[in-house]
């Protein structure tokens, strides 16, 4: 089968071939060529691209107000030790790594680590599956099938800190509505968020379910894109539904999947209203992640640490950043592949 | 054209450097803007945002500033936020007067922040002692309070009577346990408080703890491990339940107002709403058959640095008249922090009697010269509490965990 253009084109998806470049301004030269030009011919190319800084300027003034600053501040920051004084006297000592050894040895590290990982990944396999059964459940429109799938926009729309406390309401250990529906099947009182063992799968449940619309648009989006003919040419080989899900949608979604994947990923990484709110951490350390460490260390705390809370904060930056650089290795194998 | 295209390019892209220029110079705060040297107006930041103008409390600034003749100038904003306002504020920019809640009293002192009674000329020979330490380090003092409130065990005499518990029995830990469960028998539930994972939650189990004798520059005493241990048996044997851990005192309250409890710990703060539903209180009983000490709840009223000296004698007037009497503390809810003033309030409502007497038993928090340590160590406290209470870990191994990580942290 040729490779047909699949890819949709969603809004970051496909997107610019890095080895591309930049396309050659008008009057670019080579150093060869450039010996020989008249004065006219240069003074124009210095004007050019002059012009293209300066369609450059405002981003990058942007960019570097608005992201590299805070970057190097936060990092700064995480080199020094800052306490209160130091926003009286605005003196705070260069301390070196002292700050990421700290939090390195600091007892809380791998179970925060370990918490992450399971929050994270936990959150975006179930979201991504229930995102991608409800796309698929929606792609045959029925009656009020679109009334349906607004109704399940709703918990993406919420105010986080309006269903993190209706979550929390919903989970409490003795009045929560959730006990009530377990104890009419003859379950037992579960703590969901006062018992060390069961307060992560209390956060994992809320932000799946705040999460599954994100996933459900994306995928549904994702698969109007696939052409009817290619499932017309399947059935006509005999495919059954799982087979042609499995064997056709699934694959030529890849591309929505993945920045699907990575976008939720980067954004699970930093959740912290829905943990903060429903266990704020949870009994000891049980629900921590680097993000709720992190701002715990900061300003949740008895004494605001901030240099370690944002050696914390770089450490996440830090792993989103190595997710980032795999999904581009990702993007350009798939791209040679094409 | 091509000339025209490019000269618009370049006056935009000027325009918009010059925009983002003058954004960000916009936004630095210029310092000497707002400053009130030599005026008679006197600015005072309090933490009460939901006390407007309307309210007894900015009532009684009023009357102060009118009896003084001055005006002064009210700023509500929440206590946390008080305290950033009041460290990031420029030198030149502090208030004249500040509130604060009393245990952070200590770390704005330790910022070099506030005025000693030595600098200010304030006389606080008539306040209460034992609320005053919380303002006191290293013998200097920093502030008064405004009024104080503490912990209680309020009880539902329904409750209890249907139990066939009898208050007076209810002496010390066990006799309260041997309550609770006489009330659990009954068919109701025990007691409830709030063990959150916060300052509150050490301020609830405060009580037990100083009751118990322990101390808290060393977390994990015997007598700490037996106070905690008293909580958590609660909560394993259902004399407590689960939502403890996640209860705030508000929300402990209304739990109690069901009038499915037997009993509550909470503050003299519900007093008049205990008094409404017909609960009354007892002090929370300590170990040693006397009553526990309770940590004090209350603003702290301070006066910060400022350039002119010559304020300080208005600034002082100013916390005289709020501190004097029991105007002040009344408008807010407290216990008056004067002999004079508490027996004004007795005076009006005999009732007082008890919480004026746990007011006088109790202990602030930053006591003992604690300081700024007290934060770091309240909240190894309350994580105690919650692994301790939550199953995780036994109260002995939470509490061992607790003082490591505060002496490590402390230096």
């Amino acid at each position: 089968m040729t490779a047909m253009q699949t890819v949709p084109r969603t809004g970051t998806g496909g997107g610019t071939d890095p080895r591309r470049g930049v396309a050659p301004t008008p009057g670019a030269t080579r150093p060869a060529e450039r010996r020989a030009e008249r004065p006219a011919q240069r003074s124009q190319r210095l004007r050019h691209q002059f012009v293209a800084w300066g369609f450059i300027a405002p981003v990058a003034i942007y960019m570097i107000v608005f992201y590299a600053y805070p970057l190097f501040r936060n990092l700064d920051l995480s080199f020094r030790d800052y306490t209160l004084a130091s926003f009286i006297t605005g003196e705070a000592p260069f301390v070196g790594i002292a700050n990421y050894v700290e939090v390195l040895r600091s007892p809380t590290f791998w179970p925060a680590l370990g918490s992450t990982a399971v929050f994270t990944l936990g959150s975006i396999a179930v979201q991504f599956a229930l995102g991608l059964a409800l796309a698929v459940f929606f792609y045959r429109r029925f009656p009020l099938s679109t009334t349906l799938r607004a109704l399940f926009l709703v918990p993406w729309l919420l105010p986080l800190l309006v269903s993190a406390s209706i979550w929390a309401w919903m989970l409490n250990s003795d009045s929560g509505v959730v006990n009530a529906a377990l104890a009419v099947f003859g379950i037992s009182q579960v703590n969901w968020l006062t018992s060390p063992q069961t307060s992560m799968i209390g956060v994992l449940i809320a932000n799946i379910w705040i999460g599954i619309p994100f996933n459900l648009v994306i995928m549904y989006a994702g698969l109007q894109n696939i052409p009817d003919e290619v499932y017309e040419a399947s059935s006509l080989d005999g495919a059954n539904a799982w087979q042609t899900f499995w064997r056709i949608t699934f694959p030529m979604l890849r591309p929505v999947s993945a920045i699907t994947l990575l976008l939720g990923l980067i954004y699970t990484l930093k959740v912290f209203d829905i943990i903060w709110i429903m266990t704020r951490g949870g009994p000891g350390d049980s629900s921590t992640t680097f993000a709720i460490w992190s701002y715990r260390l900061g300003f949740g705390g008895g004494s605001p640490d901030l240099s370690p809370a944002a050696a914390v904060g770089n450490l996440l930056i830090v792993i989103a950043f190595v997710f980032g650089i795999i999904y581009i290795r990702t993007q350009r194998r798939t791209e040679d592949e094409l | 054209m091509d000339k025209n295209r490019t000269a618009r390019i370049v006056g935009a892209t000027v325009l918009s450097g010059v925009f983002v220029a003058a954004a960000l110079t916009g936004c630095s705060s210029t310092p000497s803007d707002n400053d009130s040297s030599g005026s008679t107006e006197y600015t005072l930041w309090d933490p009460y945002p939901d006390r407007d103008a309307s309210s007894d409390w900015a009532k009684a600034i009023d009357a102060c500033a009118a009896d003084i003749g001055i005006t002064i100038k009210r700023n509500a904003g929440n206590t946390g936020d008080t305290v950033k306002d009041l460290t990031t504020a420029a030198a030149g920019k502090l208030p004249d007067i500040a509130m604060v809640d009393n245990p952070k009293v200590s770390t704005l002192a330790d910022a070099g922040l506030l005025t000693t009674t030595d600098d200010n000329g304030l006389d606080v020979s008539d306040i209460q002692e034992n609320i005053l330490t919380a303002g006191q380090i290293d013998g200097k003092t920093y502030g008064v309070p405004v009024g104080a409130n503490t912990l209680g065990l309020y009880y539902n005499p329904a409750v209890l009577e249907a139990a066939g518990v009898d208050i007076a029995s209810v002496t010390d830990g066990a006799s309260l346990t041997a309550a609770l469960e006489k009330v659990v028998a009954s068919g109701k539930k025990g007691i409830t408080f709030s063990a959150v994972g916060t300052e509150e939650g050490s301020f609830q189990f405060l009580p037990w703890f100083w009751g118990a004798g322990a101390d808290l520059t060393a977390l994990d005493s015997s007598e700490a491990v037996s106070a905690l241990t008293l909580w958590t048996d609660w909560v394993k044997n259902g004399l407590a339940p689960q939502s403890v851990l996640q209860n705030t005192q508000g929300t402990s309250w209304d739990e109690f107002k069901t009038g499915e409890f037997g009993f509550a710990e909470n503050g003299s703060w519900f007093k008049s709403d205990a008094d409404a539903a017909g609960y009354n209180s007892i002090q929370i009983p300590g170990e040693n058959g006397k009553p526990a000490p309770a940590p004090t709840g209350g603003e702290f009223i301070t006066i910060p640095i400022q350039k002119d000296t010559a304020r300080y004698a208005t600034s002082v007037k100013i916390v005289k008249c709020l501190t004097e009497g029991n105007t002040g503390a009344d408008s807010l809810g407290y216990v008056a922090p004067t002999a004079a003033g508490q027996e004004a309030q007795l005076a009006a409502d005999p009732t007082l009697e008890g919480w004026v007497t746990a007011v006088g038993d109790a202990k602030p928090r930053t006591a003992d010269n604690l300081g700024v340590k007290y934060g770091t160590i309240s909240e190894q406290l309350y994580t105690a509490v919650q692994n301790a209470l939550s199953g995780g870990l036994s109260p002995a191994d939470a509490l061992a965990a607790a003082q490591k990580a505060a002496s490590e942290k402390l230096g």
